[in-house]
This record gives C-alpha cells, structure tokens and sequence, in this order.
C-alpha cells in the first residue's frame, strides 16, 4: 500500500488535434497546440516551480514562480500562461530564474507564519516544497513587517476550516469555485496587500453561498483551507482508489488512510465520470461509516414489539434460515421473497437475485429501481434496444443544447451538474422542463433560454407538443430518421403529433406552459446543433413515466440527436449502483443483462452453471409482494440494504404488508424504518469495508475497494452466501472478483469484465463484448441496438390524481444537495447542518391563502395519510404546486403519497399527490404514534455478558 | 473609433474614463451625443449601412484599470484584476470577444493623420519616435501646462525653455518623466532628447509624458519610498512581485532612511526592484522600479551614500 501522489501538469490539458514540437531545456517535446510550456515541460517530467498553477484550473499567471526563458523573446514570461509553440527553445533554469525566484519566495515566506512543525498541511504544502525547490535560505525583510489582513479562523463549515493567516492569496480556491465547481461563493475582497480570500460579501463559509463541495479545499496548496479531519488526524500515509457510495454519478475517489482510519476522500483526477470533482457528500459526508447508531453485532427476535436480541452470527443464519424454510413449507414455496440494494455492489446485488431464484426457487426478486427508474428500462429498450443511458459524462462537453427534463442536477448530481454548468459557460444553451425553478433556472453565469413550468403531471403532453413543432415546422432530421428508424412507424408517429390537439396552443392549456415557450425550446432544441436531454424521477415517477421516457426517446430521434459525443438520452440515475442493480437481473421477469426469464436459452445457461432449475415465470414486484403480504399468501422477506418503509410511496400500506409478515430479514448499516417491522436485522458492511463493482449513469462499471476490515465481520456478499449455504444452496466465492467473473460469464454486455481489466483500464462502460473489448463509451454510433430506431405513439392520459376542492394543491417530493434519499447516512453526519427537517416549499399566493407564514407547522394531508412539517415560502413552486424532500422519517413525506404508478412498471406516481395544506399545531398524531413505535422497536436487550 | 469599428466590423466601442475626471466625462458625454445628432454614430452612420455606437464607462478609482487587461475586467463589471497575457485582447478580448484598444492619446492622432496623410505625421519626430506629444509640465515650475510638441526636444529644454525652471527660484534637481512609474532624472541628463528610444537607454521612459520637476529641497529616498507606496496603494494584488514587493518596499526604504543597516538594506532593495522589474505581471509592478532605482542611482546621497562612500576611500 502506497500513498498515491497524482502528477499536477500545472495547466489543463489542450484538447487540439494539432501538435507543437519545441525544445525545453534541451530536450525535444512534442505537445497538442495549445499546451503551456509549462505543461510541456511536466510532459518531459521537468518541474517548473509553480503555486498558483494547477491542471484542474486555467491558468493564472500571478505568483510569478514558474518564469522561464525563451529564446529570441524579451523578458521572463511566465511557462503557465505562455503556450508552447513550434521551434521554440525554452530554458527553464539559468541564474536570472533563479534569482528571480528566490526573490518572489522571499516575499512569500517574509509574511507567512513559521509555524511549519505545527501545521496540519506539514508534508503536504506546496509553499514548503517550493520554498526548497528554489533553494530559499534567508529572508531578508524579517519577519516583523506588514501582514495581509486576517480576520481570524473561520471553522464554520463542518468540515474544514479557513485560516487566512496562512493564506498565499494564489486565487486556487476562488478560481476552483468559479471554474470547477460553478457556484462563485468565494471571491478576493479588497485590493493589493489587503487582498484577502473572502465566502461571499466578507461572509462566514457556512452563512455564504458556499455549497461545501470541498474544491477550494483540494485546490488549496497550503493549510489556508484544511479538512478538519486532517487537522484532528494528520497526514494520511496511504491511499486506496475506489467508488463513490453515494448518488449515480459514480465519482471516483482517493481514500486516503492513516492505518484504518479513514483521514479524508479526495476526487482522484483519472475518475472518468468526475474528473477530480465531488460534492459535498462524497468528499465529506462519510461518518457515518463509524457512526454510534452503526449496529454492528446480528440481532433477532419474535415479535417486532419485542426489544431486539444481539445473536452470533451462527445464529442470526441459522434462524432465518430455518424460518425462510418454516415459511415454504407451510405456506408454499412462493411466499417468500427479496430486495436487492441499489447501494450494495454489482457482485452482492447479483448474489441476492442468484439466493432468491435458485435458493427459494422463486422470481420474487425486485430492487428500488422499481421506485426510480424502471420506466426508463422499459422505454429505451422498446425505442433504442438498451436499458440505459447512451451517452458517457464527458459527452456534454460537445452538447451545444441541453434539455434538463424532471431532474435538478444541482442538488441530486452535483458533479454532473458542475460539469454541465461549465459547458454553459462556454455558450451551450440550457432548456429546463420541471415545475420548480430549480437553480439551473437562473444562477451564478447560467441561465436557461427557455423554462417550462408545467403542471405536474403533464410531461407527455408538453413533450408531444415539442415534436408536433419539430415535425410541423419542418424540424425534423429526416436522413438520420431515414436511415437509422423505421420509416413507417417515423410516420404513423408524426402524423400523431401533429393532429392538432397535440399543438403547444392546446397543451399549454393542461399544462400550464405558454405555447410560445413550447415553440422556442423546440426550435432551439432542433436547430441548436447538438442537442443532448438529461433526466431524473421528475421524468419516470408518474402514472406516465414510461410514456415520457419513449417521448424523450422520439424526440431525440427526430432530431438526430443519437449516436454521437454531445447529444443522446441520459437519465441521471439517483443511487450509486441502481444501474448495476438493474443490470443484475433484479427485476422479477428479467436475468442479468435485461434477458427474460421466460426465455429458455438463457435460463438454461445459469441453470446449468448452478446445477438448478429456474422458475420460468416472472415472480411479484414490490408492490405486489406487499399486496400479497396484506392477502396472506407472502410471509417471509430478505430486504438488503433499502428502506422501503420510508423510500416506497403510501407508508401506511406498507406498513401493513410488512406487518403481515411472519419473517422480515433487513441487512443494513442501521436499525432503519424497515427495521421497526423486522424479525431478524443483519449488520451490514460499508462501502469502504468491501471490495466490488459499482455501475453508473453511464454504464460506468467500476471498483470499490475494501480499505478496512467489515466492523460488522462481513461484508454483505458474505452475509447473502452464509444465507444461502443456511438454505442448502452453496455458494462458494473466496472474493468478489470470482462473483464478476460469473457475471461475466453469464452476462452477453459483460463479456471479458474482470477485476484485472477494471484494474488495467481504471472502468469500463457496458457493453462489453467481442465488438468493444474495452467498454462503450457513446451507445447507437453506428446503429440501434435493436436494429432500427423505434417510433412509439405517446397519448397523453392525465392522472388519476387530480385536485378537487378537498385537495386542491399538487405535491411533488425530491430531494436536497447535503441530503441522500432516506438520509440513512446523511442524516448521520455533519450534513444535517445544512438540512435538518424536512421542509414544504409553497407559493407565497397559496400561502397568504392560508394564513401559512414562513416557519409555520403545516399539515399536509392527501387522500392517503397526513403528516406535519413547516412550510417554507418560496416563489421557486408556482401557485398551486408544493414541494417536499424526503430525507427525514420524523416527516414520512410518503405517508400522503399515493399508490398510483406507472402502466408499465408500477413505478410510483411520487410526484404527483392531491393535497391540501392547513395549520397545525406540531407533529400529527400518526407522527407521534410512530415515533413512539420507532422508538419501542428500536430496543435492544442488554446482553448477557453485558448484565454480568 | 467609428472608422475602427468600421474597419474590423464592429459595432460598439466603449470609452473607459476614470471618474476622477468628471470634466471629461461631461464633455464626452455631450460629444456621443452631438454624434449621434450628426447621425456619426448609431444604426446608419453617415447615412450607410454601418451601425456604430460608443458608450462611456466611468471607471472607480483604480488606477491599475488604466492597463489594458484589467480595463476589459472593469469592463465586464469584474474587479479591476490584470489578465495575463497571452491572449492577447485582439484575440480574446471584452467578453471574449476579439478587441481594438487604444490610448486616447493614439487615437486623438488618428483626425490629423486621416485629413493630412501620415506622411505629414511622420514628418514630425526623430528616430524611430514619430510624430508629436502632448506633454503635461507639472511640478516646481514657473510655466506648468500642456503642450504638444514633436519628438525631439530635450528635457533641458522643456524644463528650462518652456517651463521656465523653479517657481522656487530654486535649482532644479530631479525631473520625473512618464507618470508615477517613470524615473528621476538629474540635471545631468538634460540633455536626453524626448524620445522613446534614448530615454530606454537611459533607463527611462516617456510613459505618458507627465514632467514633474523638483527643486533641491526634495529628499529622493522619500520619492522612493513614495514610489513602493504608490504601487502598494494602486496594486490590484493579483501577482506575488507586485502585491507583497510593495508592501516590503515602503519597509526597506523605512530602513534605510533609518539607517539600519543601510548597505544590505540597499541591496535588498536592489534585489526587490529586480524581481518587481521582471517579475510582476504588469507595468505597475514592472515600473515602480524605475523611480526607486533612478533615484538610487543619481542620488545616492539621499539614501547616506556619503559614510559609505568615504569608508570605501
């Protein structure tokens, strides 16, 4: 194990085809045009002594380090801002550099604290090292001149603290948020010598606008900015690479150790999907892998009203093994079931359907894709032939319109959404379809050409209004739909969109948008150049989702946005394996690689592997497990890494079907609200306590490696195969990488994936095959999967769930930047700073209308429950619109949704619920009853060791 | 500035005036308009098909915004911050956006040199310094005032002849030549043509041609350190050199005025000066040097040189 050191080039790397060849000091270089001579001169390993340069940022020229000579050219120019150019004979190194720099060094140190020994950023200072590279050995000013301002410590951000003294003011972290991240919470207050580093108008970072995503942190090449974890801990000594647990952008990291103590997660520069970026929770919210509430020992009990029983883990398999097999026998095989997590690894997700279909004998196998984004498999295999996203991350940098549908990337994709941001600095126009204003709206630099704030509920109709412009105003690609399509369903399509109910004059009446709106996001969409869509749950959680999936789908074909860097179809995936754990063979109906079960080929080749005989017909869903539950027929539960009570709509009801269980197994980290309902609770592992494979957004398969011991005793992949040995069905892996290599084996898009490759190649994007050994980068270059691009009709249906005088507001939930899903973990660090309730966003209109002032409780009720939360008012929601996260389980927000879903996938119609808003006093009485119940299910007797 | 905007297709030139000169901006203002009345400026000038517009734009006190890369920042609405070249504004100029951007002094040239060709121009000046000057006399003189002039003439000239010498009365001892940033000249050297090249070769420069004359009262090592704190007081603080050279620089002439340790003291700022000559990323920094220096250099005795000269005898 080694500390890993990544090489700073100093600037970013040129993106020309052309290249320069010059010399530098002698030798011969050959770069891309555009390369700074210092970059060129990091190419030939030649470090040039920089500190206000760094190859995540652009260069700067100000702290006159790096100068150099150039033959036949006047002056010193500085190697980081002067491109390298052909023939040109550069000296980096004679006695005018180096007096020079020893000058520019003295000035530095003559107003920098001598406090090296002491400082949390010893070893790993860049000023230090420089101060030795040039050779710096007196001082002559002293050290009791004038001094830059400081304004003293700021340690308001949970995580790292600012000490101006220590500040060199190389402009790195103000540049860092403005060009890496996009937010420009920082900038330099005051001019010349009082010239000092400052979170919006001289601000605490906490109090500014400062979203806490760590890149000034990194940038910083002194203590000025420092983790506090690092101040408390030290220098880690060394680092692991792995995968981001958090969201789908699936951003690589570099854990960086002390022995077993994690010290700090630093965006490694080589992940592809984050290119040396993060977000707050990936960078910084990882306690609660070593939070107190962690449960680390295997616990059972009888009755859920029963406290909890800690259990050897001999045991804990034991018995749920014996009761899975009680329950078979008397009630049938089928009554029993499972859930994989979206947040476990491809290799543990893979083994969780593997124990269900050959160790229960049944398909009773579903994943909280199910409550995502399974409207997104269903529509982009019936339109394209493939589950997924067609394009990779890097693909926006080409995108010259971006169409952001029913997502908010700012807060659910954050790296995304600094990526994206970039690009929109650089002159792509953005068209955002979402009710809310979210941030993209309008912010810092960024500004949509068109917003459409439709009424929840009305994607199709607003979609099918974009076409009908494309196709009636002459818009569409029609060499690409005649040679990639079916022309005839192309057709049929067209001449549906443009029937006139379909017009943007129609559906801005249902759906709120002005036709002209409609028209102007078409047009530029269709004519902008490439044209890419990105979407989240805004798109996939409605009674329609799968419809808006396949009309996203027919747009991006009628314009030829397909097939290409730049363009495509892109869901934005919420949880850090959700792709993966679709790709598993999750679903009921489906084996690894989206193959069907009914399909007798393909269950031969995993029944002949696992000397078993598969179950040919598709098993239950979520939903109709839990409707089976309440019916009586289905008994037994293995519930891996989700909680289903808090993430899955209509709380109540799943309550019941949970409750009418006899035996509910939950593996996870915490005793979570799933939990107040189980029989048996399995420790699990986090992801820093394991190795596996994560899939992204982008089909990005990639490692997570293990960089402690499991504080549980095993990671989960082990726990599934003890289960599964209990049940009388051996699994026998020594490592996950064995578990790959069955994936591989049985998976047509996994072909050749195995840890040595992901090792060799750092990630892989699905397929991979015969045809593209090394992964797939952008999907449909040449053609469709499925051959030719499918066209499908999109009738617009309106929901059932409408408002009435009784509920007369529209709800729709998402969630916040420093919170994840249900919060199991956010909620368990120093995020909730940020975040700390659930809070209901309402318009000041709606709110004034209700006597409801800023901070009051409210009630929030819909046909299916209520629950009590304070309002927030905010002109972001338009009349008649409220919005809620979903983070905390004191709100149970999913109490008041719905149990509507989608046509084709019962994917929950989150975003949509019928409700009324009035006054209340506190928490509703559902509320503190289950808080009560929480609290009671969440006792542990004491121990007999513990009792002596 | 419209026949430039015609001549690389653009359709806006903006006027960077500092507020400090509300004069100026007045009457600009008024000019614009009268402009536009004339129809010179707006959709149709002179009647074509070529739309030109100018627009003033006050400046806010920095002087630094006097350098072309931190004007465009100041520009744009940014803090006044010197961009480092290349790309040069003609490439990636205002808003990115290639840009012409010339001194009023160039382009107040521009009427006589189209009406009379620039041969006539060029009939004017010695050297490769072609033309005339408009030079401001300032300072302890008896004739203060602008006046344009062909290059040529010599400071003596200019300070004695025009300017009439001393208000004081008083013997002249330094002239500075070139604004703030420009260097001292003694006596001595008034014999330097006003040219571009012959004042480089006496290391200094015509800059925008302010002259400011002192008479034999004036203690230099006070100019100097006058000169760090100008540059101190007018940084942007952008580059390392410029930023905390200054702040040290007004220190180290404190000490040598107080005579600690004077010779290293001297040596240091010898040092200091170099690194702000070739260190920083702009002229402020680059400049201050050469009143520093200059002074030092023709008149050492106002920085003790005396004891030293002596023990070196």
């Amino acid at each position: 194990m080694s500390f890993i050191q990544e090489i700073d080039y100093g600037t970013p790397r040129a993106r020309s085809e052309k290249t320069v060849t010059l010399t530098i000091d002698g030798q011969s270089v050959t770069v891309p045009e555009g390369t700074s001579i210092m970059r060129a001169a990091m190419e030939l390993g030649t470090k040039i002594p920089k500190l206000c340069a760094t190859d995540m940022l652009d260069a700067f020229g100000s702290c006159r380090l790096c100068l150099v000579e150039i033959d036949g050219r006047p002056g010193t120019p500085a190697s980081c801002t002067t491109p390298a150019a052909n023939g040109m004979a550069v000296r980096t190194q004679t006695d005018r550099l180096k007096r020079l720099r020893k000058g520019v060094m003295e000035l530095y140190i003559s107003e920098h604290p001598l406090d090296c020994l002491t400082c949390s950023a010893n070893g790993d200072c860049e000023l230090q090292d420089m101060a030795g590279a040039v050779g710096l050995r007196d001082v002559r000013y002293g050290y009791d001149g004038a001094r830059h301002p400081n304004p003293g410590i700021d340690a308001s951000n949970p995580y790292f603290t600012y000490e101006p003294s220590k500040c060199i003011v190389c402009s790195r972290c103000v540049r860092a948020c403005e060009e890496v991240q996009g937010t420009f919470a920082l900038t330099i207050a005051g001019r010349g010598f009082k010239s000092v580093v400052s979170p919006g108008m001289e601000e605490a970072f906490f109090g500014s606008e400062c979203v806490s995503c760590g890149a000034c942190v990194q940038a910083c090449p002194t203590a000025t900015l420092n983790e506090k974890s690092v101040i408390e801990i030290g220098a880690p000594e060394h680092s692991v690479i792995t995968t981001c647990a958090y969201c789908g952008v699936g951003c690589t990291f570099k854990a960086e150790m002390r022995g077993d103590e994690l010290v700090r997660m630093v965006p490694y520069k080589d992940g592809k999907a984050n290119r040396g970026h993060s977000c707050i929770k990936g960078r910084f919210a990882w306690g609660y892998a070593t939070h107190k509430e962690r449960i680390l020992k295997p616990m059972i009990r009888a009755k859920i009203n029963d406290p909890w029983r800690e259990v050897s883990w001999d045991e804990a398999i034991a018995h749920t093994a014996s009761e899975f097999k009680r329950i078979q026998a008397k009630y049938g095989k089928d009554s029993v079931g499972g859930i994989t997590s979206s947040r476990c690894t491809n290799e543990e997700t893979f083994l969780v359907q593997k124990l269900i279909r050959a160790g229960f004998g049944n398909n009773n196998v579903d994943t909280c894709a199910r409550v995502c984004h399974s409207p997104t498999g269903y529509g982009l295999s019936k339109t394209f032939g493939t589950s997924a996203g067609t394009q990779d991350f890097d693909s926006v940098e080409d995108a010259d319109v971006v169409v952001v549908v029913g997502a908010n990337p700012t807060d659910g994709h954050p790296v995304f959404a600094s990526r994206l941001k970039k690009r929109l600095r650089q002159g792509a126009k953005l068209i955002v379809v979402d009710p809310r204003a979210i941030d993209l709206v309008r912010m810092p630099h960024v500004e949509a050409a068109y917003h459409l704030p439709l009424k929840p509920g009305t994607n199709v109709a607003i979609l099918t209004a974009l076409a009908h412009v494309v196709v009636t105003e002459g818009l569409v690609n029609e060499k690409f739909v005649r040679e990639r399509c079916d022309w005839d369903e192309f057709q049929d399509w067209a001449a549906f969109v443009s029937e006139p109910r379909n017009s943007p004059e129609e559906v801005a009446k249902v759906s709120g948008v002005p036709a002209e709106t409609i028209r102007g996001a078409a047009r530029l969409y269709a004519t902008g150049g490439n044209g890419a869509i990105y979407y989240g749950l805004g798109v996939t959680e409605h009674s329609q989702g799968s419809t808006t999936v396949i009309a996203i789908a027919n747009l991006a074909m009628a314009t030829g946005n397909i097939g290409r860097p730049g363009v495509g179809v892109n869901p934005l995936r919420g949880q850090n394996n959700v792709q993966g754990a679709c790709d598993m063979g999750s679903f009921p109906h489906e084996l690894s690689g989206y193959r069907h079960i009914s399909t007798d080929a393909t269950r031969e080749l995993f029944e002949s592997l696992w000397h078993v005989t598969l179950e040919k017909e598709p098993g239950l869903r979520i939903p109709n497990m839990l409707d089976a539950a309440v019916d009586g027929s289905f008994k037994g539960i293995y519930i891996q890494g989700e909680d289903i009570l808090q993430s899955d709509p209509d709380t109540h009801h799943v309550a019941a079907g949970l409750e009418a269980m006899e035996c509910v197994v939950v593996q996870d980290l915490f005793l979570n609200e799933t939990a107040n309902y189980a029989h048996v609770f399995l420790p699990g592992s986090t992801f820093l306590e394991k190795d596996g494979t994560f899939t992204n957004a982008e089909r990005r398969i990639q490692r997570v490696r293990k960089v402690m011991a499991p504080k549980n005793g095993y990671g989960d992949w082990e726990i599934t195969a003890l289960l599964a040995k209990a049940m009388g069905f051996d699994m026998r892996y020594d490592h996950p990488s064995q578990i790959m290599d069955e994936i591989a084996r049985l998976t047509p898009t996994f072909t050749g994936v195995s840890y040595a490759k992901l090792d060799e190649l750092g990630s892989i994007q699905w397929p991979c095959n015969e045809k593209a050994p090394e992964g797939t980068p952008v999907m449909h270059m040449a053609g469709f999967v499925r051959g030719k691009g499918k066209f499908i009709r999109t009738e617009y249906v309106a929901t059932d769930e409408k408002t009435g005088p009784r509920f007369p507001l529209l709800l729709t939930t998402g969630r916040i930047l420093s919170q994840y899903n249900v919060g199991a973990q956010t909620r368990r660090t120093a995020n909730v700073a940020w975040h700390e309730e659930d809070r209901l966003e309402i318009n000041p209109h709606d709110a004034e209308q209700r006597g409801v002032r800023d901070g009051d409780w409210v009630k929030l009720a819909s046909r299916a429950g209520e629950t009590a939360l304070r309002a927030l008012i905010t002109d972001r929601v338009a009349p008649g619109v409220v919005y809620t996260t979903f983070h905390h389980p004191t709100t149970q927000a999913n109490v008041v949704t719905t149990d509507y879903s989608d046509w084709a996938t019962n994917c929950p119609e989150y975003k949509v619920t019928a409700v009324q808003i009035s006054h209340s006093n506190g928490p509703t009485e559902w509320q503190e009853k289950y808080d009560e119940l929480a609290r009671k299910s969440r006792r542990i007797a004491a121990t007999i060791e513990a009792a002596e | 500035m419209t026949n430039g905007g015609h001549a690389v297709g653009a359709t806006k030139g903006f006027i960077y005036i500092r507020s400090e000169y509300p004069h100026a901006i007045a009457v600009m203002g008024e000019a614009i308009d009268t402009a536009r009345r004339a129809g010179m400026l707006g959709k149709k000038v002179a009647g074509s098909n070529f739309e030109f517009n100018l627009e003033v734009r006050e400046g806010a006190g920095a002087y630094v915004c006097g350098e072309e890369t931190s004007l465009l920042e100041s520009l744009e609405g940014k803090r006044g911050v010197v961009r480092a070249k290349p790309p040069l504004p003609a490439h990636k100029g205002l808003f990115g956006k290639p840009t012409v951007i010339n001194n009023v002094l160039s382009l107040a040239t521009v009427p006589i040199i189209m009406d009379r060709g620039a041969a006539f121009y060029k009939d004017f000046g010695v050297g490769r310094s072609r033309g005339t000057m408009p030079i401001q006399l300032a300072g302890n003189l008896n004739y203060g005032g602008l006046f344009e002039t062909p290059f040529g003439i010599t400071l003596g000239e200019l300070v004695n002849d025009i300017g009439g010498g001393c208000f004081t009365g008083r013997p002249v001892k330094a002239v500075q030549v070139g604004g703030p940033l420009g260097a001292y000249f003694p006596p001595a050297l008034f014999d330097t043509p006003f040219d571009y090249e012959a004042f480089a070769k006496r290391d200094g420069l015509i800059g925008h041609a302010g002259v400011v004359v002192f008479d034999d009262t004036v203690d230099m090592a006070k100019q100097a350190r006058f000169a760090m704190e100008f540059c101190a007081v007018e940084s942007c603080g952008k580059c390392t050199p410029c930023r905390i050279g200054s702040a040290r620089g007004v220190e180290t002439v404190d000490r040598i005025i107080r005579d600690e340790n004077r010779a290293k003291n001297i040596e240091v700022l010898e040092d200091l000066c170099n690194t702000m000559k070739f260190g920083s990323l702009c002229a402020l920094g680059g400049f201050t040097p050469y009143p520093v220096m200059s002074a030092l250099t023709h008149f050492p005795e106002d920085f003790g040189a005396r004891p030293r000269l002596q023990a070196a005898e």
